[in-house]
């Protein structure tokens, strides 16, 4: 007869272990992330001012968010923000991973130039991009000294381009990480189907269109999403490139919710939009998961 | 065993009778602030060897960055948990706020014993009083409304600096047609506002500048003066070059040394960048007031005094709050700081021609009624009201909107934000 054996103390916290190393941090974030976005979101219906105070008024904090000029202007820019920069940094991510994989000289060396500027923090690329774009500093001072004297490139001083400014080094600084990613995706695509294609006669052209590019969907998928989440706390690169002007208008809503918060007194309309904000990026990100998450478990 | 309880309960107590000691001994105050770099950090430096002359500890808490928005947070992280440092620098209203919020504590005793009432003219008063009892002291005054020009470049049209607003328009058409730049500016919100309040003041006179930037005065803000306000900016803004958005103000003034522009219209901190470039006041620039009816736009630091608790920080306290407004202190500091004594009976040999026009305009101005507090910078206004101006400075003076809509986006603005 076979008797079981006793099982032992170590072995049973052997096998709950997983559980307890990861339980501290579940523990963080659930308090940290979700404890302090219902804190937020508490304090966004409160007439708290400099201090929180959590005598409940309901939504005239938001009303008032969407009074402010200063916040229309900052979602407005957001989405331009947003959605050139995160369609741009894909698109030419893709180009160059495509072109790094034709089998050219010095690969690893190109690659590593273009993957270079994800290494640094936004401040810096920020504020060279501030001195490049400054009209009498930079780019156009240098075009102009050269003898095209009419040149003029001032997008950081214009009221309508200044945030194309801010997507320019923001997408200088992201491409080339949108770049690796995709290189490592065209580089896992199985041969084999590739050279069956080739050998149907199907063109170059034809066969990045149709095959590798809908294979390295999920690749797509994770770019999207880590661009995106970038392009939504964007801060520091609006803060040293212009500093949210002219004026207010390339100011986006993470300088929009810190200058109210910490600058002007009005914390329960820093709360509101920082709720805005959430519900933006919900409103994105949610339905593109689910989509991609349910389609997955079909194939 | 028994040896090692004993040697730890000994540790205990010697740990216990070192930390007991000071609280019987000298007076500490730690002080919170954001002067962290150039004649700024000086001045402090006084402070704190002054202090210890006295016999105190100061712990310095020094927060760098944002102009103080970066010290804003660590305060109020202190203040909710329950440790408020003794003394920290704010200023302007967020005194009363953090009054309201009974933070802070009272110094109606070294008020008293010095003559405070005596010494400090009634509109800086005002800023540092709660209910009529003092929590905060003054270190020293900014005059916002400056003019600082460069003689040289405005004798090449045969100009002076223009003592009237038209007469600032005629000079600085004058410049333009010579290819000057008439008027240094750096295009930041709060330069924006800067020169926005000089010309409420000068435009709209002081009893306008009362009534619309310190009494936010409904029909005041939406007046026809209002519209006049915002014309005269809009012509300013013709007046600067194309490069000025983002940049700084210390460049503006750079451009005015240089010869590059004829005017800036900044507080008296830029003086302090032509001292650190060798420059004279009277020859090689020129500081006059912005054209007003002998209005002075103050900004005045201070130190708010937090309620503390222990007998060495209260002691601290009150030596710290003595010292700030005595007459040798003001004196130094305010040499390394390029401002002038909050208190109007500091000896004067030492200060600069500009720093002497400084003292006697503020003095007639506060006989005249006419010193008033910036609202840019903190003093007639904080937090909400104050962004509420910038923005809508800032905006029409960075695009194309007419004078008219400013008001009105002026008057929904502040009605918003009260």
């Amino acid at each position: 007869m076979l008797t079981r054996p006793p099982v032992k103390f170590i072995d049973r916290i052997a096998r709950a272990l997983p559980q307890i190393v990861v339980a501290p941090g579940f523990a963080a974030i659930l308090y940290f992330v979700y404890g302090f976005i219902i804190w937020t979101g508490y304090i966004s219906l409160t007439k708290s001012k400099m201090l929180p105070n959590y005598t409940l008024i309901g939504t005239r904090p938001y009303e008032r968010l969407f009074q402010m000029d200063r916040w229309s202007v900052a979602i407005e820019n957001l989405f331009i923000f947003g959605f050139l920069f995160v369609f741009v940094s894909v698109v030419v991510g893709c180009l160059l991973a495509v072109l790094l994989d034709q089998k050219i000289r010095a690969e690893g060396f190109i690659r590593t130039i273009y993957l270079y500027p994800m290494a640094i923090s936004f401040i810096i690329t920020g504020t060279a991009w501030k001195w490049i774009m400054n009209p009498s500093l930079g780019l156009e001072k240098v075009i102009r000294d050269w003898g095209w004297e009419s040149f003029r490139f001032g997008w950081t001083v214009d009221n309508n381009l200044a945030i194309y400014a801010l997507v320019m080094a923001a997408v200088w600084q992201a491409s080339g990480f949108a770049m690796a990613l995709f290189l490592s995706a065209l580089r896992s695509v199985d041969q084999d189907i590739i050279k069956a294609a080739s050998l149907d006669g199907a063109s170059p052209w034809r066969i990045y269109l149709r095959i590798i590019l809908p294979s390295m969907r999920p690749v797509f998928m994770s770019a999207m999403v880590i661009l995106s989440h970038l392009a939504i706390k964007s801060f520091d690169l609006v803060v040293a490139l212009t500093g949210g002007g002219p004026g207010y208008a390339s100011t986006l809503p993470a300088n929009f919710m810190y200058e109210m918060t910490f600058r002007r007194n009005e914390i329960a309309v820093g709360a509101a939009s920082a709720m805005v904000m959430l519900a933006t990026v919900a409103a994105i990100m949610v339905p593109y998961l689910y989509s991609e998450l349910r389609g997955k478990k079909h194939v | 065993m028994k040896t090692f309880a004993r040697a730890l309960c000994g540790a205990v107590s010697m740990i216990a009778v070192t930390a007991a000691a000071p609280a019987l001994a000298e007076p500490k105050a730690e002080v919170l602030h954001y002067w962290t770099s150039g004649g700024e950090a000086k001045a402090v430096q006084a402070l704190q060897e002054a202090f210890a002359a006295r016999g105190g500890e100061w712990v310095d808490a020094p927060v760098a960055g944002g102009g103080g928005d970066a010290q804003a947070a660590v305060l109020r992280a202190r203040v909710l948990a329950g440790d408020p440092p003794a003394a920290v620098q704010i200023k302007g209203p967020n005194i009363q706020e953090w009054a309201e919020a009974g933070a802070l504590g009272d110094l109606t005793a070294v008020a008293t014993a010095q003559d405070w009432d005596k010494v400090l003219p009634e509109a800086i008063q005002n800023i540092v009083k709660y209910e009529g009892k003092y929590v905060a002291v003054p270190v020293n005054v900014h005059r916002v409304d400056w003019i600082w020009a460069n003689p040289e470049v405005l004798a090449k049209v045969g100009a002076e600096v223009p003592t009237t607003w038209e007469e600032f328009n005629e000079t600085a058409d004058k410049l333009q047609a010579a290819g000057i730049i008439p008027l240094a500016h750096g295009g930041q919100p709060w330069q924006d506002a800067t020169v926005f309040e000089t010309v409420v003041l000068g435009i709209g006179g002081t009893d306008f500048y009362r009534k619309a930037l310190v009494e936010l005065d409904m029909d005041a803000l939406g007046s026809d003066t209002m519209v006049a306000v915002f014309d005269q900016m809009r012509k300013m803004r013709g007046y600067v070059d194309p490069d000025f958005p983002g940049r700084d103000w210390n460049l503006a003034t750079a451009m005015v040394m240089r010869g590059e522009a004829a005017m800036q219209i900044m507080g008296d901190w830029a003086k302090g960048e032509f001292a650190a470039a060798g420059k004279v006041p009277g020859v090689d620039y020129v500081c006059a007031s912005t054209p007003s009816d002998n209005g002075y736009l103050l900004n005045s630091d201070s130190f708010a005094m937090f309620n503390v608790s222990g007998d060495d920080n209260v002691e601290g306290q009150a030596v710290l709050a003595e010292l700030i407004l005595g007459t040798e202190f003001q004196e130094t500091f305010n040499l390394f700081k390029g401002s002038i004594p909050a208190r109007t009976d500091v000896p004067r040999a030492e200060f600069d021609d500009c720093a002497i026009k400084s003292m006697d305009d503020m003095v007639a101005a506060a006989e005249g009624g006419t010193l008033l507090g910036s609202m840019a910078h903190e003093i007639a206004q904080a937090g909400a009201v104050r962004g509420a101006f910038i923005d809508v400075a800032t905006a029409h003076f960075n695009s194309d909107m007419s004078s008219q809509d400013a008001v009105d986006q002026l008057v929904k603005a502040i009605k918003l934000a009260q």
